[in-house]
């Protein structure tokens, strides 16, 4: 009995010890950093990225994610992924009574740092070529942590061309520190045209350095480089701020779109367009509480359902209340601010008055690269091409549809329309209905960019009005070429004068053109101009 | 109410006394049963997302004081009033409160210029104000308590962090236009030049209120940070332009271990309306974070979601500071054993309450209080990982040594100084009236 004992715990302790043995030094340090304080984690950390193990990279990725806790009871490494805990070295999957049995291995900034410089040093060796131009990458801002050794090792294997040409900078930026003169300038030679800011800092260092000990020559070298790289990268910033502006355009004229069907086709002056785009937002809030697991999906959703949800409640607004007051300005806008205020107080009686969480899809996150210095953000390009749909969307609809057709009847000419047969006042409401539901289409849009809150279509109306007017009543070309070249010319002020005075500037132009062209830019002619 | 009847006021009367009514009812009793507490917080209006949380919170501890029997043997009544984010109507609302309510106490306002607008009608009327939220300095009134951080119990130790612990050299001082940013940004960068810090490493960048569109400004911080030297965001951003801000932030791929922003304005409150996993690392400086460890948090937390009935709902800065400010004055009114304003003034200074990060908050003569300072980084829950703290607590400063406009004032209310911006190389006090509008 009693040997049957021992060896029962002789073999459940080799069982348990078996697993772990050849991650001894790992299994150590992760002991270590469980009970370490933010101080002696550094250090802990440090050895951890030099361990030789093939689960150190692993153990690595997943500590800098995040994800690596431990079981309080009996200190046992585990990861926690999205649906099942399991452990780190045996790898089975762990049942858990309740959250609190589990406490995180915490990282921080200067930990994070050590980690990604330690992963890249053993990545820069993966099969994968974007894992290792992500290393590559990540290596420019720890060259001085990598061996020599490694780094000519690194070389000799790489084929990829790309990954080659940021390996060899991480060789220049290590150059730089060397002891000759002459090995210095190649390093500088290497680095020169360089887009990456990691090596234009290497290269602001270098010329720090060299200044401090005046060593004319390298001084010299380091300026032009610099230089070279400066003007490569104001070329770029002229691109990047047009883009910018591009993007900015595609939110003016997402938000105005719907303006320039109610106030530019029907004339109706709607101060209530701005509470349209918040239901729009709302809409996509309410769709992704109920479809959860599925936020790649929920804008798609989002988009037609904010369509009928703002489109409907602009029927009923126009059935309800503005039907009675056409031909009075002044009634109208009083009415319609009021509609305003009321949506808003509903909106927040329902939904609170603290701003909701709109989450953004994976796909619509990161940036599109072009170059080191250049990266188009996928959320801002996604609007730029949505909005241009949406125009072309309601462009279609206005000029290849009956309804378009009628539409246009009503607005140009009501008696005639009506004595064809055409039931104007419906007309009137679906006109409405369409102005309102684009609005809310901006609405799902605008959720990606900013806050969903009861007061965020407030700051979208003044917007509205100015991209039409100032793109000419009642011409969607107009609002096009408004927003666009509002966008711009905003985003080509912004950076020498500042978000604040480039909007005062934006105004200023506004109100002097209006006064040159009180039309916009550009004026219907004829007939329906001058029934406006 | 004059309508109702002597037989209805008295039924009123006697279910009030049965159950202990729950706050928020106020009914018209007589004077001497009650102490009256009046709540100056918007409700509606921008400002309601921050300050609703704050009438809430004093709410729940007048509830709590309430249960445990009042004080001095008399009920606390609250008088919840709604200044609706209008600055001059916080005046009005402040002048209802003293004047016809007649109460003794106010707890109130959040941005500085409300509280600006609320400071002449105390001053007149002597009422007493807590204010609990983080703010600029250079002010201190007789007749206010601010329980909420001067700048060198945030901004200083923050970028002290910044400097000794993350070797930071470089500053982007980002902020909304207005007077908190303005005056928290001059006092940082005259604090930076004294750190030897050269001008040209400092880039000051501001916004409008609700600004939305980042792009620019975040690719500005991009090529700022790519001059060879650690560079990280000072960020007094305030309210909902955050959520734009860190979202520009994470799409342009800007990461806490490049750059880090470290915000005054940013705490589990305003991480509640978006994801935070593309901000995780990224930092905040408080005197409190709900993830602190310590008994009374954990009593604290509990007893605001049983109040507020939701598990999800936060704790955050300004509500510690509410806690503080409100157990100070419960404690002030016993020891005085009147709720008479200048009684319970006197009895303020020295008090010392428990704060909920595990140590004590000590009223000072400046009307400032001590406490610690925290620094810490947001997590994926959007909660704050504290990362650094002050090794002990922090003296509120009313007047910042770092501008040559206040560097030799100081605030003593009591004796023999008794001012609020005494100047101690003249020796003479400037009056109460605040300097610098």
């Amino acid at each position: 009995m009693l040997f049957a004992f021992v060896l029962y715990t002789v073999v459940v302790a080799g069982a348990e010890a078996s697993p772990m043995k050849p991650n001894t030094a790992l299994h150590a340090v992760a002991q270590e950093l469980i009970d370490a304080g933010y101080r002696e984690k550094q250090a802990v950390t440090e050895r951890l990225t030099t361990i030789d193990d093939p689960k150190t990279l692993l153990f690595m990725q997943i500590m800098v994610e995040g994800d690596l806790y431990y079981r309080k009871d009996d200190r046992v490494v585990v990861i926690k992924g999205d649906d099942a805990v399991t452990t780190f070295f045996s790898g089975e999957e762990v049942t858990l009574e309740s959250k609190r049995d589990i406490k995180k291995i915490s990282v921080n900034n200067k930990l994070r740092v050590l980690l990604r410089s330690g992963i890249a040093r053993l990545q820069i060796f993966s099969d994968d070529p974007e894992m290792r131009m992500q290393a590559a990458v990540n290596l420019l801002k720890s060259a001085e942590d990598l061996d020599q050794t490694t780094l000519e090792e690194a070389l000799d294997k790489e084929e990829n061309s790309d990954v080659r040409d940021v390996l060899l900078l991480v060789k220049g930026i290590r150059m730089l520190e060397a002891d000759t003169e002459k090995e210095r300038l190649q390093g500088v030679s290497y680095l020169s045209g360089s887009l990456y800011p990691d090596v234009r800092g290497a290269l602001a260092n270098y010329r720090r350095a060299a200044e401090a000990d005046s060593r004319t020559e390298e001084i010299q070298a380091a300026d032009e480089a610099l230089k070279k790289i400066e003007s490569l990268l104001s070329l770029n910033s002229v691109a990047e701020n047009l883009y910018f502006g591009l993007a900015l355009g595609a939110v003016l004229l997402l938000a105005a779109i719907g303006l320039a069907i109610t106030f530019g086709v029907m004339g109706v002056i709607n101060m209530a367009h701005g509470e349209m785009i918040m239901l729009g937002a709302y809409t996509t809030y309410v769709v992704q509480q109920l479809m959860p697991d599925h936020i790649g999906m929920s804008l798609a959703v989002a988009v037609p359902a904010a369509f009928l949800v703002s489109g409907l409640v602009g029927v009923a607004i126009e059935r309800g209340v503005i039907r009675h007051l056409y031909g009075r300005p002044l009634e109208t806008l009083l009415a319609t601010f009021g509609i305003s205020l009321v949506l808003q107080q509903a909106v927040r009686s329902i939904f609170s008055p603290l701003n909701r969480e709109v989450a953004t899809p994976d796909w619509m996150a990161g940036t599109f690269m072009i170059n080191p210095a250049l990266e188009l953000t996928f959320n801002r390009l996604y609007i730029i091409i949505f909005s241009l749909m949406v125009l072309a969307l309601l462009a279609l609809i206005l000029k290849r549809t009956l309804f378009g057709l009628q539409m246009r009847a009503v607005t140009m000419n009501r008696p005639m329309a009506s004595s064809m047969g055409i039931r104007t006042g419906w007309v009137d409401a679906l006109t409405f209905g369409l102005g309102s539901g684009i609005a809310g289409i901006a609405g799902v849009a605008l959720s990606q960019l900013t806050n969903v809150g009861p007061n965020m279509g407030q700051a979208y109306i003044i917007d509205s009005f100015m991209v039409v007017v100032f793109g000419g009543v009642g011409n969607l070309w107009g609002t096009l070429v408004g927003a666009m070249s509002l966008g711009v010319v905003n985003k080509l002020l912004e950076p020498w004068a500042g978000a604040v005075v480039a909007k005062i500037l934006v105004l200023i132009f506004i109100i002097l053109f209006i006064q040159k062209r009180p039309r916009g830019l550009f004026a219907l002619k004829g007939r329906a101009a001058d029934m406006g | 109410m004059k309508k109702v009847s002597l037989k209805t006021l008295i039924k009123a009367s006697q279910i009030i006394g049965m159950t202990a009514m729950a706050a928020g009812v106020s009914i018209a009793n007589a004077a001497d049963d009650t102490i009256k507490v009046g709540v100056l917080h918007s409700l509606s209006g921008t400002m309601a997302i921050s300050e609703t949380t704050l009438k809430d919170t004093v709410l729940m501890m007048i509830e709590e004081q309430n249960k445990k029997g009042g004080l001095l043997g008399k009920k606390l009544e609250p008088v919840v009033v709604d200044p609706a984010s209008n600055w001059p109507l916080f005046a009005e609302k402040t002048r209802e409160l003293l004047e016809k309510e007649d109460v003794d106490v106010i707890f109130g306002c959040w941005t500085s210029v409300s509280r600006k607008s609320v400071l002449p009608v105390v001053e007149e009327l002597n009422g007493l104000m807590f204010y609990p939220v983080q703010y600029e300095g250079e002010e201190s009134s007789y007749n206010v308590f601010y329980t909420g951080a001067a700048p060198n119990q945030q901004a200083i130790p923050a970028v002290d962090y910044l400097i000794n612990d993350l070797g930071v050299e470089r500053f982007v001082l980002a902020g909304t236009d207005y007077v908190y940013p303005r005056t928290t940004n001059k006092i940082l960068e005259s604090y930076l030049k004294s750190k030897g810090v050269s001008e040209k490493d400092i880039m000051v960048n501001y916004t409008p209120f609700g600004h939305s569109d980042w792009q620019t400004i975040v690719s500005d911080i991009k090529k700022f940070g790519a001059a060879g030297k650690k560079t990280a965001v000072v960020s007094t951003i305030n309210g909902d332009a955050n959520v734009p801000f860190y979202k520009e932030l994470a799409n342009q791929g800007v990461a806490s271990e490049e750059i880090p922003v470290v915000a005054f304005s940013v705490g589990e409150e305003e991480l509640s309306g978006f994801d935070t996993e593309p901000l995780v690392g990224h930092l905040a400086a408080w005197n409190y974070f709900q993830s602190a460890e310590s008994e009374a948090n954990d009593e604290f937390i509990a007893a605001w979601h049983n109040y507020i009935g939701d598990e999800d709902r936060v704790t955050n800065d300004p509500m510690e500071a509410t806690y503080i400010g409100f157990s100070m004055w419960a404690e002030a009114v016993e020891k005085a054993g009147s709720a008479d304003v200048d009684k319970v003034r006197s009895a303020m200074y020295g008090i010392e309450v428990p704060n909920l990060t595990g140590g004590t908050a000590v009223m000072n003569e400046n009307h400032h209080l001590s406490k610690p300072v925290l620094i810490g980084e947001i997590q994926e829950d959007g909660q704050f990982e504290i990362v650094w703290a002050t090794d002990e607590e922090v003296e509120g400063d009313a007047w910042t040594d770092y501008l040559p406009e206040s560097a030799n004032l100081i605030s003593d209310w009591t004796a023999p100084i008794n001012c609020g911006n005494y100047n101690t190389s003249t020796k003479t006090c400037g009056g109460s009236a605040v300097a610098g509008e």
